[in-house]
């Protein structure tokens, strides 16, 4: 495909320019509509970026100025505190997305290469837990946390958290590992590879995109959740979402100081959302499209 | 030394249904190039799987060098099977790919590179392309991959499974030649399935004729056409295809657009019609110039000439005959075809027409 766009596109590019100028104008303004919509949300973005670097006299007045002296006084404030959620927030994260992908890939497998019997049942059961709010969830957890003793426990949140990202796991990785040609598995299984070679040495490599792609969106999700950890933990297991709550104090100018926390907050997500875009469209759209 | 054998396999997909394969019974010979080949659901690609071990055997055995393999698994039959689409492993490079069944058996690196290296050679496959991936191969070369990876087991059965089917007409032609020369040059049996007659014809030392998950006949090309034993056989073996039409049995015979064709004797009792066949070049174009071959016993059909296709060397003329239906193929002479509207008078020797049952489809005479 990108070895056909160029000349396809130089062909057309002398055409298009004679075309009536009706299509040139209902371009313009497709144009101009797109970058408002992207403009007005962005904007928000922006301004708690540069909200950030304010001094907080600077940042809570109306009308809002635009010329100050930036500052990393805030920053250097969040990151003072920060430390122990960081670390919470990292091991909800990476610990749930392991579990996630250690007991997602079987399932997907189940599910696709191999289907178990009444595996659509099984696809509807994992999707059918997404359906329930889980606020609906969050009084009988409390209770189990509470008698278990993993209320304000790190575990319990990578255990939560696992479990809430394994139903949109095991769709996106199944979605993959269908993309996997049945013959080549026929292939193999002629050529004398077992389950396990099978596996590692088929279904890996055409699945390993989208097993990144997954563990990224888990990552995602895992990193930004806040209605579990705020429920569940109160000190030392919180995670990042709780820092920037409790950085708005009873009293005072705190605009400058949140927005530090939740630029510094987002910035990870951001990273693995950029890393990720291309897969995760991928990820999310096949199985719609095939 | 690997002979296969059928003995009665069948495959029924779902209970209810009717089987994909129904008691099969066929004997291929050590060393022998057999062709499957039937219509679509006919059930070829689905004994062909039945003995790579891919569809498990509802009934009967299958037989590898004389052998019980109907409960062996697919990796302990010796086999090795090309696949319509190839199904290279896409992240392999091609000599990865056509060693890994031998890395699977625990071949060394260094053995597993020569054998690779001599079957690439027997496939004229350039060695620069070993260390490429399939993704950046064309379709030829992938094909000759698939192939190199099936030689380089050196199994007992060779299995194909429309191997060609994804490549451009010349090329078919020209790979369809390579294969058959290859697999007499290996001398390995070998199973290869085909919807394409022509590829079943040229390529097989015999063809085994499917249809409805039944084996219709099992013979050489030439007894095939010489000696269809039913109107299935005789349909769809042969291009173009005979002409077959139901007509009404008289004294002395049949009778076709106003000629009389006796009949030779074993018409059962009771059948008041029956089903004639004529291949396309026993209609001989008979002209005042050219009256055919001076033989008494030769009948006359008269038609109108509706379509001419020209395909060089001879020339397709469909003729509609003077008692309708649908028309007649015959083959005639390319340099001088009759054009289109023209009449023209056809002649039949009866000794050359196939009489089929109506009802049963069984050769009953001529």
């Amino acid at each position: 495909m990108t070895a056909t766009s160029p000349p396809a596109r130089a062909a057309t590019a002398p055409a298009r320019s004679r075309v009536e100028p009706g299509a040139v104008a209902r371009k313009s303004v497709l144009t101009v509509v797109a970058w408002v919509v992207g403009i007005a949300i962005f904007l928000p973005v922006l301004w708690m970026v540069v909200t950030a670097f304010k001094p907080e006299s600077a940042a809570e007045t109306w009308p809002p100025k635009f010329t100050f002296s930036p500052t990393l006084a805030e920053f250097q404030l969040v990151f003072h505190g920060m430390g122990p959620y960081i670390e919470n927030s990292a091991m909800a994260t990476i610990f749930s997305t392991i579990l996630v992908l250690i007991l997602g890939l079987p399932a997907a497998y189940a599910l696709s290469v191999r289907p178990v019997k009444r595996w659509r049942d099984g696809l509807f059961f994992f999707i059918s837990t997404k359906m329930l709010p889980i606020v609906a969830a969050i009084g009988p957890l409390y209770v189990i946390a509470l008698k278990t003793h993993l209320l304000d426990n790190i575990w319990l949140l990578v255990l939560l958290y696992a479990a809430m990202n394994l139903p949109l796991a095991i769709w996106m990785l199944r979605s993959f590992m269908l993309e996997v040609p049945g013959e080549t598995l026929e292939a193999a299984r002629l050529d004398g590879a077992g389950r396990i070679r099978e596996i590692t040495e088929v279904i890996m490599p055409v699945v390993a995109p989208g097993l990144v792609s997954t563990a990224l969106i888990c990552v995602i999700f895992a990193w930004n959740e806040l209605f579990l950890a705020i429920n569940l933990t109160t000190t030392t297991a919180a995670t990042l979402p709780m820092f920037l709550i409790s950085s708005v104090p009873q009293e005072g100018l705190y605009i400058a100081l949140l927005s530090a926390a939740a630029t510094v907050a987002s910035v990870p997500v951001i990273i693995v959302g950029w890393i990720a875009q291309r897969s995760l469209v991928r990820g999310l759209s096949m199985g719609a499209i095939k | 030394m690997a002979p296969v054998t059928y003995s009665q396999a069948s495959r029924v997909y779902a209970k209810g249904t009717l089987p994909a394969v129904d008691a099969l019974d066929l004997d291929i010979r050590d060393g022998e190039f057999m062709v499957l080949v039937g219509p679509s659901g006919s059930g070829k690609t689905t004994a062909l799987r039945m003995l790579a071990g891919l569809e498990p055997l509802d009934g009967g055995r299958i037989d590898i060098g004389g052998k019980d393999i109907s409960t062996v698994p697919p990796k302990d039959r010796d086999i090795a099977m090309v696949f319509q689409n190839y199904a290279l492993y896409p992240s392999k490079t091609v000599a990865e790919n056509m060693g890994f069944a031998l890395k699977m058996r625990h071949v060394p690196k260094a053995e597993r590179d020569v054998k690779v290296r001599e079957a690439a050679k027997l496939l004229d496959l350039d060695p620069g392309l070993l260390e490429r991936k399939p993704k950046q191969l064309s379709g030829g070369q992938r094909q000759r991959v698939a192939m190199g990876r099936a030689i380089v087991r050196e199994p007992k059965v060779f299995l194909m499974d429309e191997p060609l089917s994804n490549l451009d007409a010349k090329l078919r032609v020209q790979t369809r030649g390579q294969i058959a020369e290859l697999q007499r040059r290996l001398g390995i049996t070998t199973v290869y399935v085909t919807h394409d007659q022509v590829e079943a014809m040229t390529m097989g030392d015999r063809v085994a004729v499917l249809s409805g998950g039944r084996l219709q006949q099992c013979g050489t090309p030439r007894e095939l056409y010489d000696n269809p034993v039913n109107e299935f056989v005789a349909g769809f073996i042969g291009s173009p295809a005979m002409n077959l039409r139901t007509v009404p049995l008289t004294e002395g015979g049949v009778r076709l657009a106003g000629a009389t064709l006796p009949l030779h004797a074993g018409i059962p009792a009771g059948v008041t019609e029956v089903v004639v066949g004529i291949r396309p070049e026993h209609l001989r174009l008979t002209t005042k110039d050219n009256p055919g071959k001076p033989n008494g016993s030769s009948r006359l059909l008269s038609g109108d000439v509706i379509l001419v296709e020209e395909l060089g060397a001879d020339a397709l003329l469909h003729v509609r005959l003077s008692d309708g239906g649908d028309p007649v193929v015959a083959r005639a002479e390319g340099r001088k075809p009759p054009a289109p509207g023209e009449q023209v008078t056809l002649g039949v020797d009866p000794a050359d027409v196939f009489v089929f049952h109506p009802e049963t489809g069984a050769r009953i005479a001529g």
